[in-house]
């Protein structure tokens, strides 16, 4: 048994290597390194807590093998775990840490003795503000992660569910959640309690099912910072100051994540979390706009139009995700380099359905890290680019961002593709993307529309060249 | 007067949002998705509160309602922290440069 004020300081340390983790993150040299600091973090914390319970009884044995359980699955998950399906993972973790808070706090409120925090039915005030707070944002992060997954999996659908008075709906839940917390607190009584998790499950699940597929990215990030928050909430109940810092961390980065991810849209947080974007009336009233002539091509095309070409930037985005096709596209640059032109990568902070999400199944697939630039390192160069592969994405490649103030997507930076001699674009069909609006730059003199699976196309073109 | 040591808590709390925000800004974009799964894995470190409650049974009985409920918590976070610091290993591992030999 280590005495408490040891105990803090072995908490402070792991708290200090978490904050080294993220460090890390700064550079992909430096990650791996980063990511063993968190792993010593963790450990400290595990090891000090059962120090400073000092009860090596029966339950002891018991919580080992729950680790050793829950740390095989999730090993398992980890191993198996293909890139693509890296958001789903994500948010499902995040569920996870939010339920895990849920019943720390459930724990904490049966039993109030164990954590010091005075007796059933008469927590110290503090402590059971702090619990009802941890224990609210943890059920919302759990159910909206939940939502978040089953959404990014397909088994639900991606498309924002709306209906009438959800705002104000959302709203009154809110507010009952504050209010359950203020009774809560004046009258100790577990009923409340139970209610304040009920309506904080529901309304996680409410707030995230008006969020369409492409909105992801601000979800998962917001998610992220929840998560963070209600880790801090229960530290602060627990008065751990590894949990109060991690939950600081965690808070702040998924808040930044979002924040970088509206920039990428030009949109409100609100905008996005009040939802039904890319609804279904958008993409009728475009339907009836007149038939524009396209160019479409077949691999042959597109083989030529590389092969003549000193430097080709590649675009990718979720399609590429969907159709597995960051290996084959590995292979068609290498065929590329062979012939001693000059490819780079392109991508836009939203991208994918996770931030960050290209540049992994790029570098699952061996692209080096140096080729890969963030849209406001490589937009100039589209200009002295020869072509432009378009592989998987559509709205963050839409001039119309630029020139159109009617659309919904004005303001948002894209990449200049249009710019390129010319545009070969890889898609399935001429359908309108995740904003429901027309693509200009399918119309482009200069383009040449690619109709085809990304994976097989690609796979088509090294062969023609 | 003596200061409650709530304010001590509070007050790195606050300090840790702004080492975090700053901290944060400095993540390289294309670093991200290990970024989230990185924080995942640490925000597990809530398996602390989770093993006191599951040990908080006493000699008679391992379990009671509000141990159950740690131990439920100690396979959650154990999921997610084995998980989340695993599947970011794997990520970065994949993080290279160009080679030189290679054109």
């Amino acid at each position: 048994m280590i005495s408490a004020n040891l105990s803090a300081i072995f908490y402070l340390i792991s708290g200090v290597l978490f904050i080294l983790a993220l460090r890390g993150l700064s550079s992909p040299e430096t990650s791996r390194q980063g990511n063993l600091f968190g792993i010593l973090g963790m450990i400290i914390a595990i090891t000090v807590t059962f120090l400073s319970t000092g009860n090596f009884s029966s339950g002891f044995i018991l919580v080992l093998i729950f680790i050793l359980a829950g740390g095989s699955i999730g090993a398992f998950i980890a191993y198996r775990i293909p890139m693509t399906a890296m958001p789903e993972l994500v948010a499902g973790f995040h569920s996870l840490v939010g339920l895990a808070a849920v019943f720390v706090a459930i724990s904490a409120f049966l039993n109030p003795e164990a954590f010091n925090l005075g007796t059933p039915g008469n927590i110290k005030l503090g402590s059971l503000i702090e619990m009802s707070i941890g224990a609210a944002v943890g059920a919302i992060t759990f159910s909206g992660s939940v939502i978040a997954f089953l959404k990014l999996q397909g088994i639900m659908s991606g498309s924002p569910i709306t209906f009438k008075g959800q705002h104000p709906l959302n709203a009154i839940i809110l507010i009952s959640i504050v209010v359950l917390i203020y009774l809560l607190c004046s009258t100790q009584s577990s009923n409340l309690f139970w209610i304040l998790l009920a309506v904080s499950f529901l309304i996680g699940f409410l707030l995230i099912i008006p969020i369409g597929g492409a909105d992801m990215p601000v979800v998962i990030s917001m998610l992220n910072s929840y998560s963070g928050w209600a880790a801090a909430g229960i530290g602060f109940t627990l008065e751990n100051t590894a949990l109060i810092i991690t939950g600081a961390l965690v808070g702040s980065s998924g808040a930044i994540l979002s924040y970088i991810m509206c920039k990428g849209m030009n949109r409100s947080f609100f905008n996005v979390i009040l939802g039904g974007f890319g609804a279904t009336e958008d993409i009728s009233s475009n339907s009836n706009k007149e038939q524009r002539p396209v160019k479409s091509g077949n691999a042959d095309d597109a083989a030529f139009l590389m092969k003549n070409a000193s430097s080709v930037i590649i675009v990718p985005g979720y399609g590429m995700a969907v159709a597995q096709a960051q290996h084959a596209l590995r292979e068609m640059v290498d065929t590329l380099k062979k012939n001693d032109i000059k490819v780079s990568y392109a991508i836009h902070p939203v991208a994918g359905r996770m931030p960050g999400h290209m540049n992994v199944l790029l570098a699952e697939a061996n692209v080096p890290y140096d080729e890969v630039f963030e849209l406001e390192e490589i937009n100039n160069d589209f200009a002295n680019a020869d072509v432009a592969f378009v592989i998987g994405a559509n709205d963050v490649t839409n001039p119309v961002a630029k020139t159109d103030p009617q659309s919904p997507i004005y303001g948002m930076p894209v990449l200049d593709v249009e710019k390129c001699k010319s545009v070969l674009f890889v898609k399935r069909s001429l359908s309108p993307g995740y904003a429901g609006i027309d693509n200009d730059l399918f119309y482009k003199e200069n383009t040449l529309m690619l109709f085809a699976d990304a994976k097989k196309m690609t796979e088509d073109i090294t062969k023609n060249l | 007067m003596e200061i409650d040591p709530l304010i001590f808590r509070l007050s790195i709390f606050i300090l840790s949002i702004f080492v975090g925000y700053y901290v944060v800004w400095s993540v390289t974009p294309s670093l991200h998705t290990p970024l989230m799964s990185v924080t995942n894995a640490i925000s597990s470190v809530i398996i602390v509160g989770a093993i006191i409650a599951g040990l908080s049974g006493n000699y008679d009985s391992v379990f009671n309602t509000s141990s159950i409920f740690g131990f439920l918590a100690i396979a959650l976070a154990a999921i997610n922290i084995f998980g989340g610091f695993l599947v970011t290993q794997r990520m970065l591992a994949m993080y290279k440069k160009k080679k030189k030999d290679k054109k």
